[in-house]
């Protein structure tokens, strides 16, 4: 139906891995706001796993759009 | 315990969520042309995403709270819900229940009864479905807001109907579609979020080994951290089956293996991932009977793997709280604030009693278990001077042992989230209760407008009518649902006779449609009031049994006690085999005994034997239903021998 749901997957845990990212870089200093997790700057690796995860999902839907190029209402049925 | 303040980035997280959802709604509306497309998604969606979304409708907020709750009070054996009370069933519905779910083109499951039997069964099947959709969606929704209360001192009211706006809009908009996308989104969000949670808990506790060495410690004292009053061998929180293999006695869930094995891993579990609507309706919306038929087996792989997500956070709490790590605790429960008054009042009076007498009295004042040191140390204190109101109550919350174990997850994450993350597992928090309530209300909407409205209310109306009560139905069961939320909220005691009541009607459910699919003979007659027969006998086994520790009333026993059961998980489990089997009996018998109302054509595509086998011999191996099937029951059985 109409939308390849791997787009805004994609585009929304690639947006939200990036934000992560900015935050754990721009926070890196902080060793106290660290010390919950353990010391490891969590939101820096975990945004970059979010970053790679939403990134697959794009290239699946843009290669899958490339193969089949939109059908319109066509194929409905 | 002081709520957590979230910062912007976690809002902004929460907000990009939000708006995805809501977006997916909007962009799927121009594809809502007919009646056919907002219910059933015009049955054009591929496997791997009704798969998905199939298990995340399953995965509902209260799953996930209610699952680290039991894996902190019964450790690892709360897999049996997984890997025996749901593998079996979803191989079972893909391999030999979809055909006929799929192929006779029912639009639902009761109306899939009366294709089958009559308008009777479906009549039934549909008004409780109806019904319980909306309870179960209003008691996950109470549920929530509460603890997002407690937790993050969000207002109830607020996080209730905000969460419920969020959920109404995309599903208005895009009906099954929309939730099924949202749900494959829900997903993903819900397994990434937690995550870091749990790798960041296994990781403080030391590892797996460590957490299984302090586990054993816990076992045999469990009396410590007001776990259970009762003792168990070292493995009973770390072993899936060997507490079990000892009797009830041995386990904490108090269960037997038979109840196990039977009540739950047949009885309940077929009776609920074969003839549940809520979950069957993701896969009758896929694109053809082979996604149909994958569906259930796409979702049975991460359903395998989820006691580590959802059991394992329960299990870490026990093992902190057992080494009372960084001072980390089990979440106490929290002092009804009405209670406040009078505990205070009563700590006052106590520095002039007994010792003894007055712990009684503060502990009767606030209704919950306490510390004897902490309350006796608050006692000295207060009569030496008198501290604050404020300082008071925050001592005896404080001194409160009883556990909130649907606290533990949040606790949690609250423990070993820095902002940022915390924005990233709260979201994951809010995305399984928006999936388990969209699902809820597409699957009520649904019911609703072909089982009751265009079949006993406006039966030769257009397609466009139709669509439009469905948009119509969905803004009435979310508005349903928040009420019974807040019924839920002001008289817990009547929601647990409602839950008890549906209980009551599904246990026995597995066994009708067993033999309506599988047995040409089984009449209409039978079915009905073999069901019927079912519901009575579960009414009647509950009402003469009693778990232990429970007092007779609505948890059983309230016409004498003939037999008691060593808990309630047990005596669930049994009713629902003692449910099945009659119902099992009474619609063989009555079968016999009455005609068949439909011919052998009329039953084509609705009964094993009348129905063409579906040939998948041409499609590659790693296709075919029942390969899958088998490959997914020797994963279940390696995962049981691990945990052994």
């Amino acid at each position: 139906m109409g939308l390849d749901i791997r787009w805004p997957i994609g585009i929304m845990f690639a947006l939200i891995g990036a934000l992560l990212v900015v935050y754990g870089i721009v926070t890196n200093w902080d060793a106290e706001l660290y010390a919950r997790s353990l010391g490891l700057n969590i939101n820096l690796r975990w945004g970059i796993v979010l970053l790679g995860f939403g990134a697959v999902m794009l290239a699946h839907a843009w290669r899958a759009q490339r193969t089949a190029p939109p059908a319109g209402g066509g194929s409905q049925k | 315990m002081q709520p957590v303040a979230l910062a912007a980035v976690d809002y902004i997280i929460l907000l990009a969520y939000t708006a995805f959802v809501i977006g997916i709604g909007f962009a799927l509306r121009r594809y809502m042309k007919t009646s056919e497309d907002f219910f059933l998604s015009g049955r054009s969606i591929p496997a791997w995403v009704t798969g998905l979304a199939f298990i995340s409708a399953n995965l509902g907020a209260l799953e996930l709270v209610g699952m680290a709750a039991s894996g902190a009070k019964y450790g690892i054996a709360t897999s049996h819900f997984y890997w025996v009370g749901a593998i079996p069933a979803m191989v079972f519905l893909a391999v030999f229940m979809m055909p006929f779910y799929y192929g006779s083109k029912a639009r639902s499951v009761p109306e899939y009864l009366k294709l089958r039997f009559d308008e009777r069964t479906r009549c039934l099947n549909s008004i409780t479905f109806a019904v319980m959709t909306v309870f179960a969606s209003g008691i996950s929704m109470n549920a929530l807001a509460k603890l997002l209360n407690q937790l993050l001192g969000w207002n109830y009211n607020l996080s209730l109907w905000i969460c419920s706006a969020v959920v109404l809009l995309y599903v208005f908009k895009g009906g099954l579609t929309s939730a099924i996308y949202t749900e494959v989104l829900q997903f993903f969000m819900i397994v990434l979020g937690f995550t870091p949670v749990v790798y960041l808990g296994l990781k403080d506790v030391g590892g797996w080994d460590a957490m299984k060495k302090t586990l054993a410690s816990v076992a045999q004292d469990p009396g410590t951290l007001e776990l259970s009053e009762k003792t168990f061998a070292p493995e009973a929180w770390s072993s899936a089956w060997q507490p079990l293999l000892g009797g009830p006695s041995a386990n904490p869930m108090g269960v037997d293996i038979f109840a196990m094995v039977f009540g739950l891993g047949f009885v309940l579990s077929f009776g609920y991932w074969c003839t549940n609507f809520l979950v069957v309706q993701r896969a009758m919306a896929a694109r053809n009977m082979s996604a149909a038929r994958r569906t259930p087996l796409i979702a049975a792989v991460p359903k395998m793997l989820f006691p580590a997500l959802v059991i394992l956070p329960g299990m870490l709490a026990v093992t902190l709280a057992w080494t009372a790590k960084d001072g980390y605790r089990l979440p106490p429960r929290l002092i009804a604030s009405s209670a406040y008054a009078p505990a205070i009042e009563a700590v006052t009076k106590a520095a002039a009693q007994a010792p003894e007498a007055a712990f009684e009295a503060v502990g009767k004042a606030v209704g919950l278990k306490l510390n004897k040191i902490k309350v006796a140390a608050l006692v000295a204190e207060h009569a030496a001077s008198p501290l604050e109101d404020e300082t008071l109550r925050g001592r005896l919350q404080d001194a409160v042992v009883e556990n909130d174990y649907d606290g533990v997850i949040l606790s949690l994450v609250k423990k070993y989230c820095p902002p940022g993350l915390l924005g990233l597992a709260l979201t994951a928090l809010l995305a399984s209760f928006m999936s388990g309530m969209a699902g809820n209300v597409t699957a009520f909407n649904t019911v609703w407008t072909y089982d009751i409205y265009q079949a006993y209310i406006a039966r030769h109306k257009s397609d466009a009518h139709y669509m439009w009560m469905g948009r119509v139905i969905t803004v009435v069961g979310v508005l349903l649902s928040i009420a019974c939320a807040y019924f839920a909220s002001n008289y817990n005691n009547a929601m647990d006779i409602v839950q008890l009541v549906f209980g009551f009607v599904n246990a026995p459910l597995f066994a009708t449609f067993l033999l309506g699919m599988f047995w040409a003979r089984t009449t209409a007659h039978g079915a009905f009031y073999g069901l019927l027969g079912g519901t009575l006998t579960s009414a009647l086994f509950h009402a003469l049994t009693l778990a232990a520790g429970n007092t007779a009333g609505i948890k059983g026993g309230y016409a004498g006690v003939v037999w008691s059961f060593p808990s309630e998980m047990a005596q669930n489990f049994w009713l629902a085999s003692f449910a099945f089997t009659a119902c099992l009996l009474l619609t063989l018998g009555i079968s016999l005994a009455t005609r068949r109302t439909k011919s052998d054509a009329e039953l084509g595509g609705l009964v094993y034997s009348l129905t063409p086998r579906i040939r998948d011999e041409e499609q590659a191996w790693y296709l075919r239903p029942a390969v899958l099937g088998a490959i997914l029951l020797a994963g279940c059985v390696i995962l049981n021998y691990i945990f052994w």
